[in-house]
C-alpha cells in the first residue's frame, strides 16, 4: 500500500440506533488506480465493519453502487479517487428514502418500471419454429442505446422534477418504455402510452437534461422523453383533426 | 415466524432463476412462484457475461459439431446425454429470447449474427455486442414482470433448506430490510444461486458470488460434484480482475509475451495463424484451460511482462481498428481505458488469467434434479455436467437457459406426482432452529476472529494451492488450513448487532458458504490424482481414464472434511480421445 491517503466523509444512518443521519470521517490508504468503491471496501474490511452499502460487479454493469459523491450521482465503481481533491463526501442517492447508511429504498423505481410494460408485445405473433424476427442493424440501432440502462437510478437522483414530484415516472422508466416502442418487433405502443404520455409521464419533464448528463452508460433518457412527447403530440392532433385515421 | 406459502420457491433471480420462473408462469399460471434473491434481479451476476451464448443456427453448423466441441473441450468429463440435450435445446432457447426482444447483434439481412469463440469448430456464439449476459438478464427480468404469479422477494438471503419426510419442503431466509427471518414453504425448490468465484482473491466474479446456493444444498445432504474444476479465464485486467471477453480473440485479438511472440504456438496450439484472420479452435481460439496453462509456463520461463500487479501477457487488438472495436467490443475498450489507462485501439492491453467459473456444483441429473426429492438446481451453482473438466466459453449462458427451463418443468412434474408434503409442525420446528442458528451469531462474543481476516486466509490458501497447477503437497496443506479455518469460523464475532440491512451479518454467512465450498474444492482436488482439463497436477501429469473418468462427489460431514466418492461419466457416442487444438480441425 502506498503512502497516499484519502479522506471520506460518509453519511451514516441506522434507523435502529440513530435519531438522525450524520457524517463519519474515514482516512484510507489508497492506490493510484482505486475508485471510491475500493476505498469503501477498505473501510468495511479494515476500519468499520458496520458500514452498509450495495455493490457487486465492480465494472459498471450491475448498477448496485449508485451514490452521491461530492453531491453528484455516480457509480462508486467508476469514480476514480484521482479525480477528486480534498475530502470526498459520500451520501446515499438523492431523492430516495434512506434504508441504512448508503443503502436506499428503491421500491418506487421498481414499481414504475413494471408500469411501462417493459417487454415485447409482438406486432405479429410468430411461432418459435418459424425462426427469428428479422431486424436489420439499422432497426436495431433505433432502440439499442435505450437497452443499455443498468437501472442504477443516477438519473432519478439528478432529476429536479423527480425530487419535487415523486409521482413523476422518471427518466429511466420512460426511456425503457420508449425502448420497447422503438423496437421493430413490438406493437405495444398504444398500451404503454397511457403511462408514458400521461401528465405524470413524459409531460412532467421540464427538459433540464441532467438525466442524460449523469448516465454512466451514455443512454439519453432526455432524448427519449422528448421523442415520447412528440409522438404523443402527433397522436393528439391525429385524434382531434383526423379521427378516422386513429380508429 | 412469518410464513409465505407457494407452490415452487426459486432461490436466485439471475438468468437461471428468472428463466425457471417464466417457464412455470407460462406453463401453469395457477402455480404460485416465490422468487427469492439476495439482490434485485438485475444486479445478478449474469449481467457481467460479455461474449455470448452458443447455439447452432447457421447452415454450415450441426448439433453434432456443438456436441463434439463441448465434450472434447470438457476433456471427456461431460455427461454426454446431458450435452445432447443442451445442444438440441440451445437454438430454441436463444430463439425464445429473440422472441422476447433480446437485442441480439444482426447480419445486414436482419438475421441473428454469430461470432467465433474458443474451442468451437464453427461460429455459433449469439451475441449482443459485448454485453450479452447483461441483455439476456434484463430481457428475462423485464419479461418476467408481465406474470402476476411470480412473486418476488428481493434482498432476501436464504439461510437453510427445510427438509422433512425425505424431501425439500422450503427454506428460511433473512429479509435484509428488516433483519427478520421468514419461512418459505414450497412443494418444490429450485436453487439458482450462481457460482463461488469470490473464494479466490483474483476473480472476474462480483461480490455476490459466494457459493450460497451450493452450500445450502451441500449442507442439506446433496453432494457437490466435480468441485476441483475451477476455470481460469485467460484474459482479466491485472489491476481489478475485470473480464475482457474471449470475443476479443474471437474478433482477431492475439496474445503476446514480452518478446512480442504469439507464444500459444509453443504449447500445442500452433502453428501461428495470420494476424487478423483468426482460425477456429487453434492459437488464440484454443480452450481456456490450455491458454491459461500456457501463461503459467511462460511466466515460469520469465517471458511475461512485469506490472505492478504481477506478471501479465499482452492482448493486442490494435489491428482490428477503432471501428470494429467500437462496434463489437465497446465495453472492453471502456474498461481498459478506465481501469488500466490503456486504449486497445492504440496499445496492447496487459492481461492475466483470473478465476472465472466453477465447472463443479450441486449434483444434478439431466432433469436438473438433485438426489433430494423436491430439490432442483440450475445455472453455475449446478453441475449436470455439461462442462466436464473445462467449460467452453459461451456454453454457460446457454446452460442457464436450457437447464433453468428444465428445472422448472421437473419441479412441476414433481408437484403433479403429489408426493407427501411433510409434517407441517416438524417443518415449523426446523425453521425455528434455523432462526436460532442465525440469532446465535449475534450472541457470540470474545472469539476474536474477524470475517475479513478469515476470508483473506481462505483466498490466499486457494490461490496458493488450488490454482492453475496443483500438487499433492500443496493441496494437503490447503486441506489442513481450510479445516482449521472452518473451526475458527465458529469464533467469529459480529461487530454489527442491529437488524436493518446488516451487511456484517450477510458477509459472515457468505463466508460460511465459501469456506464449505472451498474445502470441497481442495479435498476433491487432492483426491483426483490425474491431470484433466482445468485440474492440472504437477505430481500426476497425465489424464488417467482407467481411474478417473468419473465425477467426484463431495459429501458434507458437519465439521469434518467431506467424504469423496465417484460416479461414472455417461458416455454415449464419443470415446475419450486426444484434445487437438493444432489447427488441423478448422
Amino acid at each position: 500500500m502506498s503512502e497516499r491517503r484519502v479522506e471520506l466523509d460518509v453519511l451514516r444512518y441506522n434507523p435502529e440506533t440513530d435519531r438522525a443521519p450524520h457524517f463519519q470521517r474515514y482516512s484510507v490508504p489508497c492506490r493510484e488506480e482505486w475508485v471510491v468503491l475500493d476505498a469503501l471496501n477498505h473501510v468495511k474490511e479494515n476500519i468499520d465493519p458496520t458500514l452498509s452499502y450495495r455493490w457487486s460487479c465492480h465494472m459498471a454493469v450491475c448498477g448496485s453502487c449508485g451514490m452521491m459523491i461530492n453531491r453528484e450521482p455516480k457509480l462508486a465503481c467508476k469514480s476514480f479517487l484521482r479525480d477528486y481533491q480534498g475530502v470526498i463526501r459520500v451520501e446515499p442517492l438523492a431523492h430516495f428514502p434512506v434504508e441504512r447508511d448508503l443503502v436506499t429504498v428503491i421500491d418506487d423505481f421498481v414499481a414504475k418500471l413494471a408500469r411501462v410494460k417493459p417487454y415485447l408485445i409482438p406486432k405479429e405473433p410468430k411461432a418459435l419454429e418459424a425462426g427469428e424476427y428479422r431486424q436489420t442493424p439499422a432497426q436495431l440501432k433505433r432502440y439499442k442505446q435505450f437497452t443499455l440502462c443498468i437501472n442504477c437510478m443516477l438519473c432519478y437522483a439528478a432529476c429536479p422534477e423527480y425530487g419535487l414530484i415523486p409521482k413523476y415516472l422518471g427518466p429511466a422508466a420512460i426511456a425503457l418504455g420508449h425502448r420497447w416502442n422503438q423496437d421493430s418487433r413490438d406493437g405495444g405502443r398504444d398500451q404503454r402510452q397511457e403511462e408514458l404520455a400521461a401528465t405524470e409521464g413524459a409531460w412532467e419533464c421540464s427538459f433540464v437534461g441532467a438525466c442524460s448528463e449523469v448516465c454512466p452508460e451514455h443512454v439519453d433518457p432526455a432524448g427519449a422523453i422528448q421523442q415520447v412527447k412528440i409522438r404523443s403530440t402527433v397522436d393528439w392532433y391525429l385524434e382531434h383533426t383526423m379521427p378516422w385515421l386513429t380508429k | 415466524m412469518e410464513t409465505t406459502t407457494s407452490d415452487i420457491a426459486i432461490i436466485g433471480a439471475g438468468g437461471a432463476g428468472l428463466r425457471a420462473a417464466i417457464a412455470i408462469a407460462q406453463t401453469d399460471p395457477r402455480l404460485r412462484i416465490a422468487l427469492i434473491s439476495k439482490v434485485y434481479p438485475m444486479r445478478s451476476h449474469t449481467c457481467a457475461a460479455e461474449g455470448g451464448a452458443a447455439g447452432v443456427i447457421k447452415p454450415d453448423d450441426s448439433l453434432e459439431h456443438h456436441f463434439n466441441d463441448t465434450v472434447g473441450g470438457g476433456d471427456w468429463l461431460c455427461d454426454q446425454d446431458a450435452v445432447d440435450y443442451l445442444v438440441q435445446e440451445a437454438p430454441k432457447e436463444l430463439l425464445q429470447l429473440e422472441h422476447w426482444g433480446c437485442p441480439w447483434s444482426r447480419e445486414p439481412d436482419g438475421s441473428v449474427a454469430v461470432r467465433p469463440f474458443g474451442g468451437m469448430k464453427k461460429q455459433r456464439t449469439w451475441f449482443a455486442a459485448d454485453k450479452s449476459g447483461f441483455h439476456i438478464l434484463h430481457t428475462l427480468f423485464q419479461t418476467s414482470l408481465q406474470f402476476p404469479s411470480i412473486e418476488r422477494f428481493d434482498e432476501f438471503y436464504a439461510t437453510e433448506l427445510l427438509v422433512d419426510d425425505g424431501g425439500c419442503q422450503g427454506l428460511t431466509a433473512i429479509e435484509m430490510r428488516s433483519g427478520q427471518i421468514r419461512q418459505f414453504r414450497a412443494r418444490a425448490v429450485i436453487v439458482a444461486g450462481g457460482g463461488a468465484g469470490r473464494m479466490f482473491p483474483f476473480t472476474t466474479n462480483g461480490a455476490i458470488k459466494t457459493g450460497d446456493g451450493m452450500a445450502l444444498a451441500y449442507r442439506a445432504g446433496v453432494p457437490l460434484k466435480d468441485m476441483e474444476f475451477v476455470q481460469y479465464h485467460p484474459t482479466g485486467l491485472p489491476s481489478t480482475g475485470t473480464l475482457l471477453t474471449e470475443a476479443c480473440r474471437g474478433e482477431g485479438g492475439v496474445l503476446l509475451n514480452k518478446h512480442g511472440r504469439r507464444f500459444l504456438q509453443d504449447y500445442g496450439m500452433g502453428p501461428e495463424t495470420p494476424l487478423g484472420k483468426p482460425v477456429l479452435k487453434t492459437m488464440e481460439l484454443g480452450p481456456r484451460d490450455r491458454v491459461s496453462q500456457a501463461f503459467w509456463h511462460e511466466q515460469k520461463k520469465g517471458n511475461m511482462v512485469p506490472t505492478e500487479w504481477g506478471d501479465a501477457m499482452l492482448l493486442d487488438m490494435r489491428h482490428l481498428g477503432e471501428k470494429t472495436i467500437n462496434e463489437r467490443l465497446p465495453l472492453v475498450r471502456d474498461m481498459s481505458i478506465s481501469y488500466m489507462g490503456v486504449d486497445p485501439v492504440s496499445d496492447p492491453v496487459p492481461v492475466r488469467p483470473v478465476v472465472h467459473y466453477m465447472m463443479g456444483g450441486i449434483d444434478t441429473d439431466i432433469r436438473a434434479a438433485t438426489p433430494l426429492a423436491g430439490l432442483y438446481a440450475a445455472g453455475e451453482c449446478a453441475c449436470v455436467s455439461i462442462n466436464g473438466a473445462n467449460r467452453l466459453g459461451s456454453n454457460s449462458l446457454t446452460e442457464l437457459l436450457v437447464f433453468g427451463r428444465r428445472a422448472a418443468l421437473s419441479a412441476m412434474e414433481h408437484l403433479a406426482s403429489g408426493r407427501a408434503q411433510g409434517n407441517g409442525q416438524a417443518i415449523d420446528a426446523r425453521a425455528e432452529e434455523a432462526r436460532g442458528r442465525v440469532r446465535a451469531l449475534f450472541q457470540r462474543s470474545g472469539g476474536g476472529e474477524t470475517i475479513a481476516g478469515l476470508r483473506r486466509e481462505m483466498m490466499h490458501t486457494l490461490e496458493q494451492h488450488a490454482g492453475i497447477y496443483r500438487s499433492g503437497e500443496g493441496l494437503t496443506e490447503a486441506c489442513t488450513t481450510l479445516a482449521a479455518l472452518r473451526r475458527r469460523y465458529a469464533n467469529i464475532e459480529l461487530h454489527d448487532k442491529t437488524n436493518v440491512y446488516n451487511t456484517d451479518l450477510l458477509q459472515a454467512l457468505e463466508l460460511g458458504s465459501m469456506l464449505d465450498c472451498a474445502e470441497a474444492v481442495a479435498v476433491s482436488a487432492l483426491e483426483r490424482k490425474e491431470s484433466r482439463g482445468a485440474h492440472q497436477r504437477l505430481d500426476f501429469v497425465e489424464r488417467d481414464d482407467a481411474r478417473f473418468l468419473r465425477h467426484s462427489l463431495a459429501h458434507h460431514r458437519g465439521g469434518d472434511a467431506p467424504r469423496i466418492d465417484y460416479r461414472d461419466v455417461v458416455i454415449t457416442k464419443s470415446q475419450p480421445g486426444v484434445r487437438d487444438y493444432s489447427g488441423g480441425h478448422a
